[in-house]
């Protein structure tokens, strides 16, 4: 009896993805069904390795499952209710900064990997780590541009933490705000099968901001080249994985709207990645080591453009 | 007093007869009164009564030594409870303002120093700590709020030993060389800083989330190694 019962909690369990779990989502979030219910170990099935691979590494965690849909329930003004957003194992973190690297085509980011369990420990430490490696790696950068200049003394900018932190957790935080409540006013007007909590908006543009960790510690080779490319290919991964997430949601409005919505989001993501080259990072004006001294005036009012 | 009464009533209960013990009905023969007290309790209650009476010197110096036996299990990680048990922040604070202090570099006045102000050091270590502590405890850690403070606190030990020996090497000049032993110094002492942290905190944290715990606490030292190792002097 409570053999059958388990088995019966483990489709309630996946039922409960279907349903709408978040209290704050009206959204009802039916896709294709693809979403079987989970096989027996060992007995892989359905389109796809990772997706069942997924699916079983969540039967794992069947108690998550299970209380998928009681989740937060707790008030918010518990501690418990917030440890619910940061109920995510090691390999989960992984697998979903894997996913954003490496957008499959055709693969949504939110179906494949967060699965209504959104967390925020991915892009609140994601965030934390790109606003430090940028301002140390543009620190790193002007230090070695400058390498051989006598007249110029090199102090660790603090100021530029601060306004780096500013401009990133803004933009992981406000612009998945406005995009949500701009999807819910639209899906208010046009049923929408695809909708998302603003949970989910936020981790999905958390984890992909992943993607400029790395790049900001490349940006310190003071090539220009060099840079763009690293641009254009931070650019189109992050944003394909955008791209594919918010298509669905937004193909069955009108034609105008929704590509307006997506170059919108696809705009705001360039601004943030070559405002940070542009303001953190200064143009490496000699493309060679400085072996030849430039005359001293030369030097002095380039030192004082840079410092003004 | 209270426990002489019970023995003596229930030395009378026994006496006549054990067997007969089960006839007895407890409320109308025997009147059970008083309080049970734990003979532990009032032993501590005599404790605190008697440091009220001791000079001050003696508690100052007995914090110190509390203090200083932290330092010491920090620079030597082994599994022991004294840091987690008995936690205080006087040593995190002494650290944190001398390591804010050393980061000054004497001068406040010109506008071209870039620098961390005292400020913004002391933000971001307490700022740092309190936000790891709650991540850990977010992701499901046993360990209380203050226990990870202290721990994390005190581990900045070796790196205000990194600070204080970068700042004796800059006397000497700068230069290649001197930048070479302060990058050895700086990391040795980062990686000693966070191996001493993750043996006190890691066993808090349930086993497959440990990764996610710790990787904060990586981060946080190497800020501050940043800000170390990048400390130049007017």
């Amino acid at each position: 009896m409570a053999a059958a019962d388990d088995l019966k909690f483990e489709e309630f369990g996946d039922g409960a993805n279907l349903l709408p779990a978040p209290q704050d989502a009206t959204a009802v979030t039916m896709e294709e069904p693809s979403l079987k219910p989970p096989a027996p170990r060992g007995l892989p099935r359905g389109s796809g390795r990772e997706e069942d691979e997924e699916l079983l590494g969540h039967s794992d965690s069947d108690k998550t499952e299970l209380l998928a849909g009681q989740k937060k329930s707790s008030p918010f003004w518990t501690f418990e209710y917030y440890q619910t957003f940061f109920d995510v194992d090691t390999y989960q973190v992984f697998d979903r900064i894997k996913g954003s690297v490496l957008p499959i085509p055709g693969r949504n980011f939110v179906r494949l990997y967060i699965r209504s369990n959104p967390d925020l420990y991915g892009p609140f430490w994601i965030c934390a780590t790109l606003v430090f490696s940028i301002a140390i790696s543009g620190n790193l950068s002007n230090f070695l541009i400058h390498l051989g200049d006598k007249t110029f003394h090199y102090v660790p900018e603090f100021r530029k933490v601060s306004i780096a932190a500013t401009a990133i957790y803004a933009y992981a935080w406000l612009v998945p705000l406005s995009l949500w409540g701009f999807l819910l006013w639209r899906n208010s007007r046009v049923m929408s099968i695809v909708s998302y909590s603003f949970l989910e908006i936020v981790c999905v543009y958390g984890y992909s901001l992943f993607i400029y960790i790395p790049t900001a510690v490349l940006w310190i080779i003071p090539q220009k080249a060099v840079r763009w490319v690293l641009v254009m290919v931070a650019l189109g991964l992050s944003g394909s994985v955008l791209v594919m997430t918010f298509w669905p949601a937004v193909r069955d409005d009108s034609r105008r709207i929704a590509v307006a919505t997506i170059v919108t989001i696809i705009f705001l993501h360039t601004l943030l990645s070559v405002g940070c080259l542009a303001y953190f990072f200064d143009a490496p004006e000699l493309d060679y080591p400085p072996v030849i001294t430039p005359t001293p005036t030369q030097k002095q009012t380039a030192a004082s453009v840079k410092a003004g | 007093m209270a426990e002489a009464d019970e023995r003596t009533v229930g030395e009378t209960a026994t006496k006549p007869g054990f067997l007969g013990l089960s006839d007895v009905s407890i409320s109308e023969d025997i009147p059970v009164e008083g309080e049970i007290t734990v003979p532990m309790a009032s032993h501590s209650q005599d404790e605190d009564y008697s440091t009220l009476d001791e000079p001050v010197k003696e508690t100052i110096i007995r914090d110190l030594k509390a203090v200083g036996k932290k330092f010491v299990h920090v620079m030597y990680p082994k599994k022991s409870n004294a840091l987690l048990r008995d936690w205080d922040l006087w040593g995190p604070l002494v650290l944190c303002v001398s390591l804010a202090l050393m980061l000054q570099g004497g001068s406040a006045d010109s506008k071209e120093d870039g620098g961390p102000q005292f400020a913004e050091v002391f933000v971001i270590i307490w700022f740092g700590a309190v936000v790891i502590t709650l991540n850990s405890k977010l992701l499901g850690g046993t360990i209380s709020f203050f226990q990870s403070l202290c721990v994390l606190g005190y581990c900045v030990l070796p790196l205000t030993v990194a600070m204080l020996v970068c700042r004796l090497v800059l006397l000497a000049g700068m230069g290649p060389i001197n930048f070479l032993i302060r990058l050895i110094v700086v990391i040795a002492m980062f990686v000693w800083s966070t191996l001493a942290s993750t043996a006190f905190l890691a066993d808090s944290q349930p086993p497959n989330r440990k990764a996610l715990a710790v990787y904060p606490i990586f981060l946080f030292y190497f800020v501050i190694s940043w800000m170390i190792l990048t400390f130049t002097p007017h």
